[in-house]
C-alpha cells in the first residue's frame, strides 16, 4: 500500500493530521498497538518539524506485510549539522512554536527511539528528508 | 483510578460527551512541552497541562493517552473538544492550579512517572 500527504510549513492547525491518518490506517490493518504507538510518535515530531521548520513537505508511507516505511521530504532551510540537532536541547525553534508546545530540542532523539531504522540527510537551503522505518514483528 | 475519582478529587469538569466512567489512570505526567510528554511509554496515563491548544489533544492521540486535565480553566475550543472525542480522549477542566493539582492526586496515590 501506498499513501501520499502534503504538509504546509507554519500550519500549526493541521500539524498532526497526517500522523492521525497512518494511525487509523495501521489500527484497521490490526497491527501490534507498541509498534503503531512508537511509529505514529516519531511521524508526529517529524510532521511537527516541517510545520515548525520548513516551508512545506510531502510525506510518503509505504507499507508491506513486514514494515512501515515512511519518507518525510521537505523544502526548507535544511539542517546545518545534523549531529548536533540530534542533541537533546539543540533548538532553533521560534517563540511562536515554542507557544504550541513544541522546541525542546527533543523530537529528532525521540524520533530515533522510535524507529527500528532512521535515516536524516539534509542540505542547507534547500531541505530535509527523513526516513523512518519500523518493523511489524522483530 | 477511575477518571471520575480524579474529577471529583480536582474540583473538574468533563468537557468531551464520552464520560467512560470505567477508564482508568494509573499514572500522571505534568508538563507544558509536547515533545516530553511524546517521550513517555507508560500507559494508562494521565495528563496535566496548561497549555491549552489542539496539539495537547493530538499529543495525548498519538501517545495513546486517554485523558487530559488542563489546569485554570483555559477555554478550551469546540474544534479540540471534537477532535478529543473523536479519538476517545476524556478532557478535564479543573480550577486549580497544575501544582495544587498535582499535589492532590500525588496524596491520592497517582503514581509519578519519574
Ligand atoms: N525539517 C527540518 N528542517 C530544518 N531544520 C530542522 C528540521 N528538523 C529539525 N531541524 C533542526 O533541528 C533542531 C532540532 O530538532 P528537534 O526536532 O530535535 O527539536 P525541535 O523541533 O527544535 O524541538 P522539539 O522537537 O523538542 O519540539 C531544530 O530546532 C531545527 O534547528
Ligand atoms: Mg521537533
Amino acid at each position: 500500500m501506498h499513501f501520499e500527504y502534503f504538509i504546509e510549513g507554519g500550519n500549526f492547525a493541521e500539524a498532526g493530521s497526517t500522523s492521525s491518518q497512518v494511525k487509523k490506517t495501521l489500527k484497521q490493518l490490526n497491527v501490534d498497538g507498541t509498534v503503531i504507538k512508537r511509529t505514529v510518535v516519531a511521524l508526529y515530531e517529524a510532521e511537527v518539524n516541517i510545520v515548525a521548520h520548513a516551508y512545506s513537505g510531502k510525506i510518503t508511507v509505504e507499507l508491506d506485510e513486514e514494515k512501515i516505511d515512511i519518507k518525510i521530504v521537505d523544502e526548507g532551510p535544511g539542517i546545518p549539522d545534523i549531529k548536533r540537532a540530534m542533541e537533546i536541547g539543540y533548538s532553533t525553534a521560534s517563540p511562536e512554536v515554542r507557544e504550541m508546545g513544541f522546541g525542546a530540542g527533543m523530537g529528532l532523539s525521540n524520533m530515533k527511539n522510535n524507529s527500528d531504522k532512521l535515516n536524516i540527510t539534509s542540505t542547507v537551503g534547500k531541505g530535509t528528508e527523513v526516513e523512518i522505518i519500523n518493523y511489524f514483528h522483530l | 483510578m477511575k477518571v471520575q475519582e480524579v474529577v471529583k478529587l480536582i474540583n473538574g469538569t468533563v468537557m468531551t460527551g464520552n464520560k467512560n466512567p470505567e477508564v482508568t489512570v494509573d499514572v500522571a505526567f505534568a508538563s507544558d512541552l509536547m515533545s516530553d510528554v511524546l517521550t513517555i511509554k507508560a500507559e494508562n496515563l494521565l495528563l496535566l497541562t496548561g497549555l491549552v491548544n489542539i496539539q495537547a489533544i493530538r499529543t495525548a492521540e498519538m501517545s495513546d493517552i486517554s485523558c487530559i486535565v488542563f489546569a485554570r480553566n483555559k477555554n478550551v475550543t469546540e474544534e479540540m473538544i471534537r477532535l478529543a472525542e473523536e479519538n476517545g480522549i476524556t478532557v478535564i477542566e479543573s480550577p486549580y492550579s497544575l501544582f495544587r493539582i498535582s499535589g492532590i492526586l500525588f496524596i491520592a496515590g497517582m503514581a509519578p512517572v519519574y
